[in-house]
């Protein structure tokens, strides 16, 4: 297959367009995700990273350029390409098996199938004993890793995480990285993971796009090519790090000075 | 004998009110959210009836339906419908988001959004509604009765009004208190059955 994943081409998006409250919150985006790789967009709060995860995800539409999945043309929602939410998103209504099997049961997948469906992706992602439980037994670690399992079993071919661990302890975190490695991993679909955190970006990316701070730009896309898992004290990582660090903070600075200019004015 | 008979008649008005309320101001706010034709249709008419005071009301129910049951299932209709269909609005508007794009990406259409997502997601919501509103009933049949439906409570505290009999008033506010405190401890074990999924502790008031 020659077309990547995902392809954007001079991708801009402007909230509430052609009202008083308009703001612009991407401008120029151009990227390529292979498929197969996993980019971690990283950029200051605000900076529309999230936003240029619904746009590929295809839940809003993009103000400028274009955005295509497998070389077809991004016009609305399609259940190759999981959205997987900061916030829990599990239906509380649903037991664990049929929050899994929802977007089956949407195509009208036969009840037996569906619970077996759901049963493998369970058992591969390790939360097979919560299998009947409901989501407001689960921690927020399994609730997490059950939603990853909920857009596995779409087969997605492009994996969309939107800040999926912030909510999350750091110990937890970690724990949920490495399971995140696996199921990549396993799965072979392309993950675009955004975050603002630089330590998640190092343990996970092949690539990490660095944004600017509003509107958002790509300010510099940093290669990692070292095995994982990665020490995180290795002196390439310290090295590493202080680079996103850098990058990062400048558009931190930016970020506060701008919204401290909105206050005054 | 008397006595279950007055009590059965309002408990009978309270519910048939209460329940014609509730199944029509759910469907019609569901319809108005879910077509814009009859949100435009409805709406500013149902926003404009909203404060009217259900005693207002009580001459175009006797116009209506005359003597008996009828106006006073009406009357505790009235009182309830508009202020439900606004309710279910709310509720509606106030679905998470994620739930609602979780469902898109799955490449849910707008009936099954509706109808996996959005109903089940506002069923604590008008459970609290609907138990708001059981109180809501009991005073408006109250009202209702008093104006000449023939039997009821509403009509033996008009009596002991009458008759300064101010021992059978207080026995009458006692009843209402208890079949008011009972029907709110039956709907609260129906919630509890409904909304399985709520823990136990915050069933039907827990944000979802």
């Amino acid at each position: 297959m020659s077309e990547p994943a995902i392809c954007c081409r001079g991708v801009g998006k402007v909230w509430a367009a052609g009202t008083e409250r308009a703001h612009e919150a991407l401008r120029g985006i151009d990227l390529i995700v292979e498929d197969g790789e996993f980019v971690v967009v990283l950029g200051p709060s605000g900076c529309g990273k999230s936003t240029l995860l619904y746009l590929i995800a295809g839940l809003e539409e993009t103000s400028a350029g274009e955005i295509a999945a497998h070389g077809v043309p991004v016009t609305g929602p399609a259940p190759d390409r999981s959205l997987i939410f900061q916030e829990t998103s599990l239906f509380p209504w649903l037991s664990v098996w049929q929050n899994v099997s929802f977007g089956l049961s949407l195509r009208g997948v036969g009840k037996a199938e569906q619970r077996e469906i759901s049963r493998q992706v369970l058992f591969r992602t390790g939360l097979a004993e919560t299998f009947d439980k409901r989501p407001h037994e689960l921690s927020g670690g399994m609730r997490q890793r059950v939603a990853v399992a909920r857009a596995l079993a779409m087969r997605p071919k492009v994996l969309l995480m939107d800040e999926p661990f912030a909510a999350l302890d750091v110990q937890t975190r970690a724990k949920m990285q490495g399971f995140l490695l696996d199921v990549w991993r396993e799965s072979g679909a392309s993950v675009i993971f955004v975050t603002h955190h630089i330590d998640e970006a190092m343990a996970l990316a092949d690539r990490v796009v660095v944004c600017t701070a509003r509107p958002g730009r790509i300010k510099d896309i940093v290669t990692i090519d070292r095995p994982r898992p990665r020490d995180p004290f290795a002196s390439e990582a310290v090295a590493l790090r202080r680079k996103l660090t850098e990058l990062l903070s400048a558009e931190v600075d930016r970020a506060f000075a701008e919204q401290e200019n909105v206050a005054i004015a | 004998m008397a006595v279950l008979i007055t009590i059965l008649s309002s408990t009978m008005r309270v519910f048939a009110g209460l329940g014609l309320a509730t199944v029509i101001s759910i469907c019609l706010g569901v319809a108005i959210r879910y077509f814009r034709l009859i949100e435009h249709l409805t709406l500013p008419t149902i926003t404009l009836l909203a404060p009217v005071s259900p005693v207002a009301w009580l001459p175009v129910a006797i116009f209506l339906f005359g003597i008996g049951n009828g106006p006073a299932i009406f009357m505790v209709f009235v009182a309830l419908f508009f202020h439900m269909i606004l309710a279910t609005i709310t509720q509606i508007d106030g679905v998470n988001r994620n739930y609602i794009n979780v469902a898109r990406t799955m490449g849910a259409s707008k009936w099954q959004i509706y109808r996996r997502v959005i109903l089940p997601a506002i069923l604590p919501g008008l459970l609290v509604v609907l138990r708001f509103n059981l109180f809501g009933a009991w005073m408006v049949v109250l009202i209702a009765e008093a104006t000449g439906v023939g039997f009821g409570l509403g009509q033996v505290i008009m009596m002991a009004r009458n008759t300064f009999n101010p021992s059978l008033v207080f026995f009458t506010i006692v009843i209402i208190g208890l079949l008011g405190f009972g029907c709110d401890f039956l709907l609260r074990q129906i919630q509890r059955r409904i909304l399985y999924w709520l823990p136990n502790r915050t069933a039907g008031l827990a944000d979802v």
